[in-house]
């Protein structure tokens, strides 16, 4: 397939970012400095990924594969830690949730043959895998947060009822758990109806037939919808006992 | 051997003192009145009781054992705290009657809970209806039902009936005090209404952190 992008098609696509920026100008957003910067941002960081990328998929090393999955991960830790609103022990907590995830994707991902143990296969699944999952846990930060202070009253009158944090913070971690999981329920609700999901188009758009494309694309969201779940569930039930003390008192 | 012994203690939040010295003896089936002026430090103290909070100094001992030896969850099923304004959860009454069940792990007993709702003038029907369609009183008593359903050794009233008319504070002291009879159970309670305190047989009145006065039934209130 003869692909049409190149750098001279790209530069003259800048034309849309010209227009983001136009409606920041317009409206007074503010915003016109950082949409620039974070374009630019985008544009340096993929160049870079694109050529060591191309370097690390020669190597096809598994030590290397391993050491790039971990920097993956531990990044989406960082970032979903950094949405916590200062939660004790959220790096710590991110790191098992994405970890756990990965782990657990993968494994089965690779054990039923769905993918290879390849660069090329692991580390653009891992990043759907560490993105899903970082998404999810910074949701389920913010609502842990957020309910936890809108029911505040209600978790200590069960508490003084003889509650342990876990009976009186039950409602809550449901909440939280199935907020979590909201955003990849509902892509994988519209998938072909509303969006066709980056996967499945760059694949037709590199030429595979249609049906390959789709099959990877079906593998994709049952991945995503198992992420979403098993991250927020093990990040919600993590987090929610930093909101506690030993003496079982609520600190919020 | 005293139910409840506080010993110099103290409670301090952003460098403020709200507690100092409190010394406290509360026997078996005593009914003690806590007055005093709003900030005075009674709702804290009975939190500290309640252990929803913790006290910065001093020793409190119940059953003649240091607090902190007590498991937190067992121990408030056996003082149980109700708030001044008290939120019910879930979706209706039922809900909430049967959350001291739920955390028990046991059988949600429907009889008794409609024979504590008859008790405070509720008929069986309120069993289903929907919290959001509660008056304040109902919501009051209800709560009340939830921190009495297993009978506590203490129970800890927070102001239970201040923002209640006269009607609904007539029915649940009625109901109070006719459950304190057949059960002698220990009643700690913060009251600003005249009426409602004269009904302990202890008094204790706590102004800026400290308790000024102490009092019996029969020897009067002292300062």
């Amino acid at each position: 397939m003869d692909l049409q992008v190149s750098p001279i098609t790209l530069v003259l696509s800048f034309v849309l970012v010209l227009f983001a920026m136009f409606i920041s100008y317009k409206e007074k957003l503010g915003t016109a400095k950082e949409i620039l910067y974070s374009v630019i941002r985008a544009v340096i960081q993929l160049v870079i990924v694109g050529y060591v990328l191309t370097y690390l998929f020669g190597l096809d090393n598994p030590i290397v594969t391993i050491g790039l999955i971990l920097v993956i991960s531990f990044n989406a830790a960082w970032n979903a830690h950094k949405r916590s609103n200062n939660i004790p022990n959220s790096l710590k907590i991110s790191m098992t949730a994405i970890f756990s995830t990965i782990i657990l994707t993968l494994s089965i991902l690779v054990l039923s043959g769905s993918i290879e143990f390849i660069p090329s296969q692991i580390v653009p699944i891992s990043g759907m895998i560490c993105g899903s999952a970082m998404t999810t846990i910074g949701l389920c930060y913010r609502n842990l947060n957020a309910l936890f202070r809108d029911q505040r009253q209600q978790v200590l009158e069960k508490l003084s009822l003889g509650a342990t944090p876990n009976q009186a913070s039950r409602p809550i971690l449901r909440d939280t758990i199935k907020s979590g999981m909201q955003p990849a329920l509902d892509s994988a609700k519209t998938i072909g109806i509303v969006t066709l999901p980056g996967m499945m188009s760059g694949l037709m758009f590199a030429g595979t037939v249609p049906m390959t494309a789709i099959m990877y694309q079906i593998m994709v969201t049952f991945m995503v919808v198992a992420t979403s779940s098993i991250s927020s569930y093990i990040a919600s039930f993590l987090a929610y006992r930093s909101f506690f003390n030993d003496r079982q008192q609520f600190l919020a | 051997m005293s139910l409840l012994e506080i010993k110099n203690l103290s409670f301090e939040a952003a460098n403020k003192k709200i507690l100092e010295n409190i010394q406290l003896t509360v026997d078996e089936g005593d009914f003690l009145s806590i007055t005093g002026p709003s900030g005075s430090g009674k709702s804290t103290l009975l939190k500290i009781i309640a252990t929803i909070s913790s006290k910065t100094s001093g020793e409190f001992f119940y059953n003649g054992k240091p607090i902190e030896s007590y498991e937190p969850t067992e121990y408030r099923k056996e003082v149980s705290y109700c708030f001044q304004s008290p939120v019910l959860f879930g979706e209706t009454v039922k809900d909430n009657l049967a959350f001291p069940y739920t955390i028990r792990e046991m059988k949600f007993d429907e009889t008794k809970a409609v024979e504590y709702l008859k008790t405070v003038g509720l008929p069986e029907e309120y069993l289903d209806k929907t919290i959001n369609s509660l008056s304040g009183g109902e919501k009051q008593r209800i709560a009340l039902i939830r921190n009495v359903l297993f009978q506590p050794k203490i129970l800890l009233l927070d102001e239970v009936t201040s923002a209640l008319d006269e009607e609904n504070r007539q029915i649940i002291w009625k109901w109070l005090q006719d459950m304190r009879q057949k059960t002698k159970m220990t009643i700690l309670m913060i009251s600003h209404n005249e009426e409602e305190a004269a009904l302990a047989d202890k008094h204790i009145h706590i102004v800026t952190g400290k308790i000024v006065g102490k009092g019996g039934a029969e020897n009067g209130f002292t300062s």
